[in-house]
């Protein structure tokens, strides 16, 4: 197939790895990277239900804006699309 | 005594940083805050420390162009900064905003706000579930983090943003299940005279929609989403054809996904300049309501410009300039020697705004689009309030944004209204037999970001307080 635009994928360069845990789950991500990210990369979208009629939300606007990506670590809320991953870092979703 | 600077300002995209490089040039101590670790902007966002190397992009080449003049400049940049509250005291700016955690103030004698964008993503069944996220979204993911948005993507939406979107998608080793757009080949046909000053990027464009024509991507133009299904996650679209003013028709066609990118248009981000007094107009060539300000930024607040999409949606090319414009104008107020008459800046200014507004016609939504919005279609996303409750609230009476939001809550939630309130307006518009023009946004109060007590409070032991003995009885 002819591609005006060709798939560079194999040419991006990530840092090293790090892990950290997503309730239950290690997920894997690259140094410097938002735990947003890391999520999404393993799969993860559903990150809270919503307060008032339970239904699952996950990222919307990913600028930090909306507030529908935010998870709890060490008990405080957080955008994850705006929260680096560390190392060992320990993330609660917000889902029931 | 707090921080003072001479000009201040608010972003750092094509717009703020521009105005800070040229109040900087002229001898001012300028300062500029951002969100964002380095200075882009939405359009030019840098890419994250997690990308070690990555083939470069048009976007990635002007972003580091950009960051490099300020690098040169004597600017001072604050990032990873969010303004949620700016106060004039005598004769004297105070911002405040949050970094690491924490409340800080600077003051300025002059204010520059060059705040950008925002996306307006159409309610439609099915848009809170996991897995959607705005065009807008995308692209900061694509940038920064080089992250596709699932792996089979269905990319929604209107003007030049599906395009781009989808073949990032493509580019970046995702899969793009279709592009659907209400916009017809016809809308954009009609674009083309006021594209031909940016020839660069209409090429742009032509690759782009050639490229995914040749890999044999479906584009369903006139088409838009008309629901989103799936349990936890997105896994199927139901697409159906729109009349020539955007209301769904006919019979709808599955189309299987595990992510959606949608959104349609960009408006002004007018929150702060509305904060501070500056009246809003609707004009919806420029994206819908927009802050009062002449071209070289200047409004009627004494030492308050607006630059850049702030101040009207005219795209990149037309925000650089403007940010100039402004920081001249801002740099004259300080010192008046500076000579801020600068024809050839306005000229090319009027130029790119034409091209920039002709993208803004083909982005913005339609009236028959608000038919998308069934009864129980989710309006305000932080509250779950349905497009009925919307309606009861108005059938009680309430014909402004600002009585529907005391009302129902629609917009008090933590994203401050930013995701509902435009189409709040539209059905207030549509049950009043009202222009939209009629409606106007509701009054923005502070915090302009959202601000957690923590941040306000600093942390403390309770042991620490200070409590003084009662006063004895």
């Amino acid at each position: 197939m002819i591609r005006l635009i060709p798939n560079s994928a194999n040419q991006i360069k990530r840092a090293e790895e790090i892990c950290f845990k997503f309730d239950d789950q290690l997920i894997k991500a690259h140094k410097g990277e938002t735990i947003l990210v890391a999520l999404m990369k393993n799969g993860i979208h559903h990150l809270r239900d919503a307060p008032t009629d339970g239904k699952p939300r996950g990222a919307f606007c990913c600028m930090g804006l909306c507030q529908e990506c935010v998870v709890a670590v060490g008990g405080k809320l957080v955008e994850s699309c705006e929260t680096i991953a560390t190392d060992g870092l320990i993330v609660q979703s917000l889902r029931h | 005594m707090i921080k003072t600077c001479d000009v201040a300002i608010i972003g750092a995209g094509p717009a703020g940083a521009n105005a800070g490089i040229m109040a900087a040039s002229q001898g001012c101590h300028t300062i500029i805050i951002d969100e964002q670790a380095m200075p882009g902007g939405q359009i030019w966002r840098a890419k994250s420390e997690a990308i070690k190397s990555a083939p470069m992009t048009p976007e990635i080449i002007d972003g580091d162009k950009l960051r490099v003049s300020i690098a040169e400049s004597n600017l001072t940049h604050i990032a990873n900064a969010k303004v949620w509250q700016i106060e004039r005291e005598l004769d004297e700016w105070v911002l405040h905003f949050i970094i690491n955690g924490r409340s800080e103030k600077i003051g300025a004698k002059v204010l520059i706000l060059a705040t950008g964008a925002r996306e307006y993503v159409q309610p439609t069944p099915g848009w809170t579930l996991p897995g959607v996220i705005g065009l807008a979204g995308a692209t900061a993911l694509m940038k920064r983090d080089l992250l596709t948005p699932g792996k089979r993507t269905v990319v929604s939406g209107t003007g030049p943003l599906v395009f781009f979107v989808a073949s990032e998608i493509r580019r970046l080793g995702g899969e793009v299940a279709a592009i659907v757009t209400p916009n017809s080949r016809a809308d954009w046909l009609r674009a083309l005279p006021s594209m031909s000053y940016r020839t660069d990027l209409l090429r742009r464009g032509f690759v782009w929609v050639a490229d995914l024509l040749l890999a044999g991507i479906p584009i369903f133009w006139r088409h838009a989403i008309k629901q989103i299904d799936g349990e936890t996650k997105v896994h199927s679209v139901k697409v159906s054809k729109v009349s020539s003013d955007w209301s769904p028709k006919g019979p709808a066609r599955l189309i299987e996904a595990d992510s959606v990118c949608t959104g349609h248009g960009l408006q002004a981000a007018s929150d702060a300049s509305q904060l501070l007094g500056i009246d809003v107009k609707y004009q919806l060539e420029l994206g819908g309501w927009v802050p009062e300000v002449e071209e070289d930024g200047i409004t009627k607040i004494n030492g308050l410009f607006i630059c850049g999409d702030g101040a009207g949606i005219r795209g990149a090319a037309a925000a650089e300039i403007q940010g100039k414009l402004a920081g001249l104008s801002a740099a004259k107020s300080i010192r008046p020697e500076v000579n801020s008459s600068n024809s050839t800046l306005l000229n090319s200014y009027r130029r790119a705004s034409r091209f920039g507004m002709a993208m803004t016609r083909l982005s913005i939504p339609r009236k028959g689009f608000q038919k998308l919005i069934t009864q129980e279609t989710i309006v305000c996303r932080c509250e779950s309030l349905r497009r009925c409750d919307i309606e009861n609230e108005i059938e009680t009476g309430a014909a402004t944004t600002n009585a529907v939001k005391s009302g129902s809550r629609a917009g008090m939630g933590p994203c401050g209204g930013k995701y509902c309130q435009s189409t709040i307006a539209k059905i207030i518009a549509d049950r009043e037999n009202q222009s939209e023009e009629k409606i106007a946004p509701p009054t923005p109060r502070p915090p302009l970001r959202p601000v957690s007590a923590s941040a306000l409070s600093g942390e403390f032991e309770y042991t620490d307080l200070q409590i003084p003995k009662p006063a004895p009885l």
